[in-house]
């Protein structure tokens, strides 16, 4: 799980690139607070082959990759 | 294509129109948009800077934010936040606006410029480049000015209410602020077209996320490409205007509000493109996100504001090019020798602030 609540971009896509580079996990869950970042870490995720699911509780956002 | 990169190409096209119109109807040539000069501007306006010909309440930049803020309010992305490293921003707003009047504009009008012919804004695009390529290497090793968090919904709207309350003094006692009756100051579009424009430029610029920094280092980072499509988009636009207008002159020499001082066209834009880089925008992304509720982005937008009046009570800006001398030799402009150690000095502020940010962020990792 990544918490990039409170970050505005490119913070939270350089950590999600970081974890996909190092780890590339089959799945991997991340916190947003922002939705320029939802969209920003979808479109990386897309072109990285995982397939995106996002959630919404109040103003967060939680985004599930999956390979 | 994509819908979201489509939203992106339609208002770079809609900001390159709106310059256009902007200079057609009175604003300085190559200046339809300008953050930095606009803020300037204002500065000079406020009596926060003496340059006389650089003073005029700018309703671009009440449009912007104020557009935003009903855009962000309308499709419910309007969000309070701040914290992130406040003091910093203000400083880097500071030395961004110190960089970009040093080649006298800022990321925006260097299209703008590049697009009427002026090869000073191409010099000034390999300087941001440049900015942006150092400024992406300190995101990789973790540079960050740490989270923010949820504030009141009045701090978040902070920069909206300060614009809303310009434009209601300036319309209702101008009598309050300086205006310039010669030079760039004195040269505006009709204030209620500029402002219906900049609403409009400021809403789709809130939705599409336009930035003329983000374009550049998103492709650095990520390979992707979205946000540079809206900057080729303004740079498409302006040229094919000019063009049709005869208003396109390839060179140098002989532009206007320019000067062709190579190495501080250069090293301004690094500072402008590295600090911005650092701040997470350009300056227009930074009215943007003031007015979505951001207060970090606000304290940035103040930052930039002083900067704009540091730059000319210091003699720090540009010098546009005086042109030719009695003995027909061309002269260049350029900046003072305040101006130059500024853009180093600020270089190195830049320097020492994404090196003590980056190495907090990897002992917290």
């Amino acid at each position: 799980m990544i918490d990039a609540r409170g970050l505005i971009c490119p913070m939270p896509v350089v950590m999600v690139q970081k974890e996909v580079k190092k780890n590339a996990p089959d799945q991997l869950d991340v916190l947003v607070d922002d939705r320029c970042a939802v969209e920003n870490i979808t479109r990386y995720a897309k072109n990285s082959g995982y397939q995106v699911e996002t959630s919404e509780d109040g103003c967060e956002f939680k985004l599930m990759l999956r390979k | 294509m994509k819908k979201e990169n489509i939203i992106v190409i339609l208002t770079g096209i809609l900001v390159g129109l709106a310059a256009l119109v902007l200079t057609a109807l009175g604003n300085p040539a190559n200046m339809g948009f300008c953050i930095a000069c606009f803020e300037r501007d204002i500065a000079g306006a406020l009596g926060l800077h003496a340059a006389a010909k650089v003073q005029y309440v700018r309703p671009e930049i009440i449009g912007l934010v104020l557009g935003a803020f009903i855009m962000a309010i309308a499709s419910k992305e309007y969000r309070a936040k701040a914290g992130s490293s406040p003091a910093t921003r203000f400083v880097l707003g500071a030395l961004v606006m110190i960089g970009a009047l040093a080649f006298l504009g800022c990321p925006l009008r260097m299209i703008i410029r590049l697009g009427g012919g002026d090869l000073n804004a191409l010099v000034a695009l390999f300087g941001f480049v440049v900015g942006i390529f150092v400024g992406t290497i300190f995101v990789k090793k973790g540079f960050t000015l740490k989270r923010n968090y949820e504030v009141s919904k009045v701090e978040g709207s902070i920069l909206p209410a300060v614009m809303l309350i310009l434009g209601v003094l300036v319309l209702a006692v101008p009598a309050l602020f300086k205006f310039s009756e010669e030079g760039p100051g004195s040269k505006h579009a009709p204030f209620w077209i500029a402002l219906a424009i900049a609403l409009v430029v400021g809403a789709m610029a809130q939705k599409s996320r336009l930035c003329m920094v983000g374009g550049v280092r998103d492709t650095m980072l990520f390979g992707d490409a979205h946000l540079l499509y809206g900057f080729i988009a303004i740079f498409v636009t302006i040229v094919i205007g000019n063009l049709c207008l005869s208003k396109f002159h390839l060179g140098f020499t002989g532009q206007p509000v320019a000067h062709s001082s190579h190495v501080w066209n250069f090293l301004g834009m690094v500072l402008c493109g590295w600090g911005s880089v650092l701040l997470g925008g350009c300056p227009l992304r930074q009215l943007i996100l003031a007015g979505s509720g951001n207060g970090d982005s606000a304290v940035t937008v103040f930052g930039m504001i002083t900067g704009a009046a540091l730059a000319h009570n210091f003699g720090l800006a540009g010098n546009a090019d005086p042109g030719l001398n009695e003995a027909g030799e061309y002269i260049v402009g350029g900046i003072s020798k305040n101006g130059k150690f500024a853009v180093i000095g600020g270089l190195v502020i830049v320097l020492i602030i994404s090196l003590i940010n980056s190495k907090k962020e990897a002992k917290e990792a």
